[in-house]
């Protein structure tokens, strides 16, 4: 059973190989939150490595020490009950560290569901992120921008991703800048996320939610301020408006490549638990104020029958998941 | 009728697999004919309610699928080992790794601990059989049918694609429109309801039928362990059960529990699932812990230490259990309160889990340590284990779980859970009481050499997710370009899976060659253990015990060798055995049409099926056999024949 040594110092020399931690997104944070989570891995790394280390020196000792030999043939093992102290000793042990691991998992969980401590008095920018079939669109009602698969972020600036889906189960995530988070198609959920570099990092869906999965990635793009700025005015200027028919045409396709839009569909196809009397007709003054992420009545949400109407458009508040139902044709 | 649906789109492994289906039951239904095996097969082990051979075809089932499993993983290994690989498409590859999930948990860990369930408790327990034989026969039937049906999803209809975990709204009929999911909620519904029954049984089988002396805290732990895995089994799987009959009301009926319109909850199902789905993973595992703890006592000749300890650790993980669920969609947006809660019941499992590998770690010290393929098996359960034990307390940082939720950090972490936590005890424990079930030892050269390649081969094959996840590599994915960088890793990874399969091809080749070569054992205990069910004769009589031990201790029959004192101490007597039924097979099979009737919406076969269900059911229930009792001189002469004495 010694062989059992050199098998893990085997394993140990293939984590040295890597090229390095450059390739290991998760452990190569580019903003607060992610920079809290790699800490936090690597701290629990650490404690989990001296765990194994006790076990795994008992272990060799014992099975060293205790294997049957030519010289140990009349040896007769003792009949032992168990030791009252040891056995709390064991138990012990495992609580405090669980119990300080439990403290650092709340601590950071806290830092993470929340705007960085860097950013805190800054107002976020605001970015719904919804997916459908296996595309990202990304709703700015700030700037009146509507981008698919792909996001630009200012840097040094809290960004508040609001997620929805409108089907499956997808999972926003950008490794180098934070964790990952649901989005559904009945509740709106909120992800903190604040990049410190410039740079283009990868972000993907990391749901699992049918045939296009693997390839449904976008690029986030973290810009200084003034490139952001400058990009927000670029695209007033040369992109067009989204209509709500290529809205609707957008969902329905499988996939598509980058596109801009100078309006958000926000506000011909509010987010659930976020209506549209909480928008005006363009989408630009927003109530930011609702961006909790507690679960909403679905009545509100799919009601039956639809309530009378207010407005041209909150008639029925969320027709493109109707439609979509109706039309979605599978694989 | 549309004959379309029935059919899976064109491609050569499926029609591959056709034929190999074909040519299999072909040469089965020959063989049988040409050997005149029917009668034999129908009387000696379709209508049995034997407790030893009902096992036996729960292992056989569960190696059957084992290599089914197998060769799904092989699959999904040879698609992602280099970038843009064109093996599978992805509707394909979404249906190889669905059912290699389903198989493995539902259909190979779970059969194969409830065979070695059903062989060994009875025996340990000192007892003829289990409580109910028949029902235990019909929990077997319904298991076995329900697995088949699954397993035809591959060429009929096509599989499911949802992933073994089919969240809603992804599986339902919207987003998944081929009968996949159909066979998905009725498969598992109708093994379900045999692993309910398994439940049931043997909670009546070890409470009431222990041997006399017997005390609950003398049990073996192996009983131990699968007493409280049939207490999780009686409150996980009604869960199940609901969720699967909505998920089958949402596909089948036009309900809304779980779709997105008209007040429809997708996430409801994933509660729902996973109040069910952790309790499982322990059903697997405790079961394990237990044979682990019978193995390594026996090969350090020491009693099991802390025995009080390993059984309240148990008790406190089964506990646990139902407390811990939310911790599979940590992302799912619950809030900092529900996340950290879980984040901490979570962490909680690890410390009875802790005192296990400590109590184990102590058993062995000052034993004198011999080290067979089934002790191997165990000792590198230990190390490997505590890995995936360690990697889980780090997935239930609520905040870390951010980063590894849905990677291959924790396709690495449940592979280290379950592979040594529940596989290699399974084939531990396969070894180990292989002896007492055929009479003869597995060969040991060939058991090692298997040991070596499954071992080593394991930790190349998964070692290199938990780097792979970091990096941003999510599960399930079917391809990733190169630039990702995913591609050595995966390769290497790939290699280990190669690895493990020969190991495998090596220990059914073991089978066969002891089957053939190896001595045979003729005083039932060959490995000088220390439980009950080495105090029969090996291969066991039908009524395993001529006389019922009397039991002082904890290790019954070890005290009894070492202080001379006679276990059986009563003269033999005339024996009470159940008769065979056919009943429980016909049940299964009527189950099955009316299971593939569901699935394809037939709806008159189906209505008739159901009926026919009712009506075996009443017919069960007022079946007034009482069984059948075997005369004292046929007791005697089988024993004498046992022991090598002519009659």
């Amino acid at each position: 059973m010694n062989k059992k040594g050199p098998l893990y110092a085997l394993f140990l020399s293939l984590i040295l190989l890597l090229p390095g931690c450059s390739s290991i997104a998760v452990l190569n944070p580019k903003g607060p939150a992610a920079r809290t989570l790699s800490d936090t891995i690597i701290l629990s790394i650490v404690v989990m490595l001296g765990v194994l280390a006790v076990v795994y020196i008992l272990y060799v000792f014992v099975l060293l020490k205790y294997r049957a030999k030519k010289s140990n043939e009349d040896y007769i093992p003792p009949h032992e009950e168990g030791n009252k102290w040891l056995e709390a000793i064991w138990i012990t042990i495992p609580i405090i560290i669980v119990a300080f691991l439990s403290v650092v998992t709340v601590k950071t969980t806290v830092d993470v569901e929340n705007v960085a401590a860097d950013y805190k008095d800054q107002k976020p920018l605001v970015i719904y992120a919804s997916s459908s079939n296996w595309k990202w669109h990304f709703s700015y009602p700030e700037e009146g921008i509507e981008t698919v698969n792909y996001v630009n972020i200012p840097v040094h600036r809290a960004v508040e991703f609001r997620l929805y889906s409108f089907g499956t189960i997808s999972s926003l995530w950008i490794p180098q800048l934070g964790g990952q988070k649901y989005a559904m198609s009945d509740m709106l959920t909120t992800l903190h996320l604040s990049a410190d570099t410039v740079g283009s990092y990868t972000g993907r869906n990391a749901n699992f939610n049918g045939k296009g999965f693997a390839h449904m990635e976008f690029e986030a793009l973290a810009m200084t301020d003034k490139d952001y700025q400058e990009w927000v005015k670029d695209v007033k200027e040369t992109a067009g408006p989204l209509t709500e028919d290529e809205f609707k045409n957008l969902l329905k396709m499988e996939y598509v490549g980058r596109k801009t839009y100078t309006n958000t569909h926000l506000s011909f196809s509010p987010p659930p638990g976020d209506h549209g009397d909480h928008m005006s007709n363009n989408g630009k003054e927003m109530d930011m104020d609702n961006g909790t992420t507690e679960h909403q009545d679905n009545k509100e949400i799919h009601p039956s029958p639809a309530p009378s109407s207010e407005t041209e458009f909150n008639s029925e508040p969320n027709p493109e998941l109707d439609e979509q139902s109706t039309t979605h044709e599978g694989h | 009728m549309d004959w379309d649906k029935f059919k899976v789109h064109g491609e050569p492994l499926i029609y591959g697999a056709m034929a190999s289906i074909v040519l299999a039951t072909i040469g089965i239904i020959v063989g049988l004919t040409y050997f005149k095996k029917w009668g034999y097969l129908w009387r000696e082990w379709l209508t049995t309610v034997d407790h030893k051979r009902i096992g036996i075809m729960y292992i056989l089932a569960a190696l059957l699928m084992l290599f089914r499993g197998g060769v799904d993983a092989m699959m999904m290994k040879l698609q992602t080992a280099a970038p843009d690989m064109k093996f599978l498409d992805s509707q394909h590859y979404n249906e190889v790794f669905t059912t290699h999930g389903l198989i493995m948990i539902l259909f190979m860990a779970m059969p194969f601990i409830i065979g070695l369930m059903n062989v060994i408790v009875p025996l340990q327990i000192g007892a003829r059989d289990v409580a109910f034989p028949r029902l235990n026969a019909v929990s077997f039937w319904l298991f076995f049918f329900g697995a088949m049906l699954l397993n035809i999803s591959f060429v009929i209809g096509g599989s499911p694609d949802a992933g073994w975990s089919a969240y809603f709204p992804l599986a339902s009929i919207e987003f998944s429109p081929t009968v996949g999911n159909n066979y998905y909620s009725l498969a598992l519904q109708i093994s379900g309801i045999g692993t309910l029954l398994t439940g049931v049984n043997f909670i009546v089988t070890i409470l009431k039928m222990r041997a006399p002396g017997m005390k609950l805290m003398k049990m073996p732990m192996f009983t131990w362990s699968v007493l409280i895995t049939n207490v999780i089994i009686v409150f996980a799987f009604p869960v199940l059960t609901v969720a699967l009959a909505l998920m089958m009301f949402d596909r089948l009926f036009g309900s809304q529990f779980f779709t997105m319109a008209n007040g429809g909850m997708d996430m409801l199902w994933a509660n729902l699932f996973w109040v069910w789905g952790h309790p499982e993973v322990y059903i697997v595992v405790l079961p394990a812990f237990g044979i682990y703890s019978e193995i390594i006592a026996t090969f350090s000749k020491k009693n099991l230490y802390g025995y009080t300890s390993m059984v309240f650790s148990m008790l406190i993980i089964s506990l646990l259990s139902f407390l811990v669920w939310a911790h599979h969609f940590y992302t799912m947006g619950q809030g900092v309160m529900v996340n950290s809660f879980f984040s901490i019941t979570t962490m909680a499992i690890a410390v009875p889990t802790g005192v296990k590998i400590f109590n184990w770690l102590f058993t062995l010290r000052k034993g004198r340590i011999t080290f067979t393929t089934p002790m191997l098996y165990t000792l590198a359960f230990i190390p490997i284990f505590t890995i995936g034990g360690v990697t889980g307390v780090m997935l239930a940082m609520a905040s870390a779980d951010y980063q590894y939720h849905n990677t291959m950090f924790l396709v690495a972490h449940f592979h280290y859970v379950l592979i040594p936590g529940a596989v290699f005890a399974v084939i531990a424990g396969f070894h180990y009481w292989f002896p007492k079930v055929f009479g003869f030892r597995l060969n040991e050269r060939l058991g090692k050499h298997a040991f070596w390649w499954i071992i080593i081969s394991f930790n190349v094959a998964f070692f290199p997710l938990f780097i792979l996840g970091l990096m941003g590599m999510t599960r399930r994915q079917y391809t990733y370009s190169a630039d990702t960088g995913f591609g050595p890793l995966s390769m290497l990874s790939f290699v280990g899976a190669v690895g493990l399969m020969i190991g495998f091809v090596i220990l059914v080749y073991n089978i066969y060659w002891s089957t053939r070569y190896e001595p045979r054992d003729t005083d039932g205990d060959p490995w000088d253990a220390r439980t009950l069910e080495w105090a029969t004769k090996s291969p066991i009589p039908a009524y395993n015990f001529a006389v019922v031990p009397t039991v002082k201790t904890r290790d019954a029959f070890w005290t009894s060798k070492m202080d001379k004192v006679p276990l059986f101490e009563d003269k033999i007597t005339k024996i009470h055995m159940p008769s065979n039924t056919g009943k429980p097979f016909i049940l299964g099979v009527i189950f099955f049409v009316a299971g593939f009737s569901l699935v394809f919406s037939l709806w008159i076969p189906a209505i008739i099926s159901g009926v026919g269900i009712l009506i075996v059911l009443a017919a069960m229930s007022f079946d007034r056999d009482h069984g059948f009792y075997i005369p004292v001189e046929e007791v005697i002469a089988t024993e004498k024949k046992l022991r090598g004495e002519t009659v």
